[in-house]
């Protein structure tokens, strides 16, 4: 059980499970972090009336009114810079970057504010605060709408980074993050927004500092995050027809890195692969592959493979689907390993 | 110390002739040069001018410690008193004040000790004082980004119903950032109680002002904005004391924020490390020594027969005073714990920093235990 959730008052009794898509889990969170804790608040660009351009904030102001929920100017920079002052005064700010890669004009903020301030000021200011990004690609959109930028929050010191995989997580691990004293980098897989799931709202899952094992198996171990998640289950499904036991692995969070759960998984499997949309060359798989290794050497037979993005900026629609990692893809590199070795 | 002077929602660019209250000969101006500001009461000018001898007295003491290696670094405020002071004094106690590395003795002006003020300069640690109980921030490096902070706190406040109100500090060659611009549209559309009080004192570093700007004044942007503007002679205190105050109420009444320049020159390098001969002339820093603001307030309470020998005394013994308990704390070994590099990253503990302060500890005890 969760910190939140022993904190937390007693859930309503739960609802019949129907279909409920990340999307809406999300708005849910956002709905109940709302109504218990007034400290929080929600801004950024189009999350008023519209509800945000992924309706992740849909009905919101209606309901809470434009004290707790706003549209801001539009600057990253300012969103974030504000969120800071708002965070040091005693607020919950939850903001909206829109998209991965307009996140950039806050990374100044981002890098050299949200992840120090509670360091620069021996803890005296904490920054409790979270920055919602809608994440990765698969979802056929033009340029700078399908970034993975998850290594360089997670190669920045005194941010919490993590991303949910599907509606339970994106409901529990946001109002995880909402309750945290950390700042918390929340990444969301645009192209899971849709995705349903049977869900009664609101769930309890485990705390979002920690990896989950998803599916088990024998043969061999995908770390798989956000929108990869799907893609090492379909992979291990095709691989189970042909007598290859997978066990998937979803890390959630990618930063504090859960090294307990992926090194007992890999020591049973004994082969590790990890899968991301980003570019390999210095992604956040090149920290998981050394990490890995350094801790479980002698329980490898093989060295832990990356199944990446190319190194290559993201491409346009019609090409997207040749630089992702597929469920072929994944099983493809799995077969390169010599299995005689096992 | 309410001056109940109320500012026009000014939709017009400023007069480019700086406001001014006091003239460089220490008499009272009248007259359109005012701005309609009046001259702050008597008892009010002689307490800005204690307040700037001793915060001279202490600059000028630190940069000579940092010449001998008792500081890593030091940028200066001096020539810049009047701004500093001013502005500062305008606060009230539960306002927010939000400085860069530059505003050592306005922090001293907020009633902060001067060892920990210098906790940053001396290398110990990155900020040294407790911002919550000072309301305020930690010493900004970043050009500008702290104004942004001073905006969402200012929002928070007015959220919160506290009628409170933010001043953030900011060089002419911040104006020149992304961020400043962000700060100054954000508190504008959303009315923060926010002063912008930017030192323009002709230098980022080596680069003038004419390299940042092709704007007649700073204080023009406001307009653009749809906040008012004040372009005010740096070197005046009363005026930069008198104005500010009125952004001050202006902000805390619910009326929004205010962008206010003041024009200024810093007398010393940009650091130790600088060497401004490489970029200005001496008869450029000679003719704005000429317009020392100590000296003009100076002028001005002695015509008026506020000034006598006995305060004099008073206030260089007091000035003394703070120059050797600054001395004595720098002189003093500075403590710092190498293992409490761990213990603020987080909130929540994390294993992975857990074992490298194991490892870091297991290092110093191999090499004769913690320093």
């Amino acid at each position: 059980m969760s910190a939140l959730a022993e904190a937390a008052p007693a859930p309503e009794p739960l609802a019949a499970p129907k279909p409920v898509t990340m999307a809406a889990a999300l708005n849910r969170a956002l709905r109940d972090a709302m109504a218990e804790d007034d400290r929080v608040v929600v801004y950024g660009e189009d999350v008023g009336p519209l509800g945000g351009v992924f309706r992740v904030t849909d009905g919101l102001q209606a309901d809470f009114g434009e004290e707790r929920i706003w549209d801001s100017p539009l600057a990253e920079a300012g969103i974030v810079g504000t969120a800071v002052g708002m965070a040091m005064y005693g607020l919950r700010p939850v903001v909206e970057m829109q998209f991965d890669a307009f996140s950039y004009p806050a990374f100044e903020q981002i890098v050299s504010h949200v992840a120090k301030m509670r360091n620069r000021t021996k803890g005296r200011l904490p920054l409790p605060m979270v920055i919602r990004i809608p994440c990765a690609g698969a979802i056929g959109g033009v340029e700078h709408h399908s970034d993975s930028s998850e290594a360089y929050w997670t190669a920045t010191p005194g941010l919490t980074v993590v991303t949910p995989s599907n509606p339970a997580d994106a409901y529990s691990m946001l109002r995880e993050a909402i309750a945290s004293d950390d700042p918390v980098v929340f990444m969301e897989p645009k192209s899971r927004y849709w995705a349903k799931a049977e869900l009664a709202l609101p769930v309890e899952t485990a705390p979002m500092d920690r990896a989950l094992v998803l599916r088990e198996g024998t043969d061999v171990t995908l770390l798989a995050y956000g929108p990869t998640v799907t893609t090492a289950l379909d992979a291990a499904t095709a691989a189970a027809e042909e007598g290859l036991s997978i066990e998937v692995v979803d890390l959630r969070s990618l930063s504090p890195f859960d090294d307990e759960t992926v090194g007992r998984s890999v020591r049973k499997t004994s082969r590790a692969a990890v899968i991301h949309e980003a570019a390999q060359f210095g992604g956040y798989g090149a920290e998981v592959a050394a990490r890995v290794t350094e801790r479980n050497f002698h329980w490898l037979a093989e060295p832990v493979l990356r199944i990446a993005g190319f190194d290559i900026p993201y491409p346009s629609p019609k090409l997207e689907a040749f630089h992702l990692p597929t469920a072929d893809r994944v099983l493809q590199a799995l077969a390169a390993w010599d299995w005689d070795l096992a | 110390m309410s001056l109940n002077v109320e500012l026009p929602p000014t939709r017009t660019l400023p007069p480019e002739k700086p406001l001014r209250l006091l003239d460089n000969a220490g008499h009272a101006v009248t007259g359109r040069d005012t701005g309609g500001f009046a001259l702050p009461e008597l008892d009010t000018l002689v307490e800005l001018y204690r307040r700037m001898v001793v915060a001279r007295r202490f600059d000028v003491q630190v940069t000579a410690l940092t010449r001998q290696g008792r500081l890593a670094t030091y940028p200066s405020a001096l020539g810049q008193e009047a701004c500093e002071i001013g502005a500062v004094s305008a606060l009230d106690a539960e306002d927010w004040l939000f400085p860069t590395y530059r505003e050592s003795i306005a922090l001293l002006t907020r009633g902060i000790d001067p060892a920990e003020i210098l906790v940053a300069f001396r290398g110990d640690w990155h900020n040294g004082y407790d911002q919550r109980a000072h309301r305020t921030a930690a010493q900004a490096t970043p050009l500008a980004t702290q104004a942004l902070h001073a905006v969402g706190l200012a929002h928070a406040a007015r959220l919160r119903h506290d009628p409170i109100a933010t001043l953030t500090f900011l060089g002419d060659g911040a104006t020149s950032e992304g961020d400043a611009h962000e700060a100054f549209n954000f508190a504008a559309v959303w009315q923060t109680p926010t002063v912008f009080f930017v030192q323009n004192n002709q230098y980022a570093i080596s680069v003038p002002l004419a390299r940042q700007t092709r704007a007649r004044t700073l204080a023009d942007k406001a307009v653009g904005y749809g906040m008012p503007g004040y372009h005010v002679d740096g070197n005046d205190v009363a005026a930069v004391y008198a104005v500010t105050r009125a952004a001050v109420e202006r902000a805390r009444a619910g009326h929004g924020p205010t962008f206010i320049e003041g024009v200024t020159y810093r007398v010393e390098s940009h650091t130790n490390s600088d060497d401004p001969t490489r970029y200005r002339q001496a008869r450029e820093v000679e003719h704005w020594k000429r317009r020392d603001p100590i000296e003009r307030l100076e002028k001005y309470l002695v015509s008026e027969g506020a000034l006598g020998d006995e305060l004099r005394a008073e206030i260089a013994e007091a000035a003394d005073g703070l120059a050797a308990r600054t001395r004595e704390a720098m002189s003093a070994e500075p403590h710092v714990s190498p293992l409490e590099l761990f213990d603020h990253v987080y909130a929540a503990p994390r294993r992975q920093l857990a074992e490298q302060r194991e490892r870091l500890a297991a290092e110093l005890e191999a090499s004769g235990g913690v320093r």
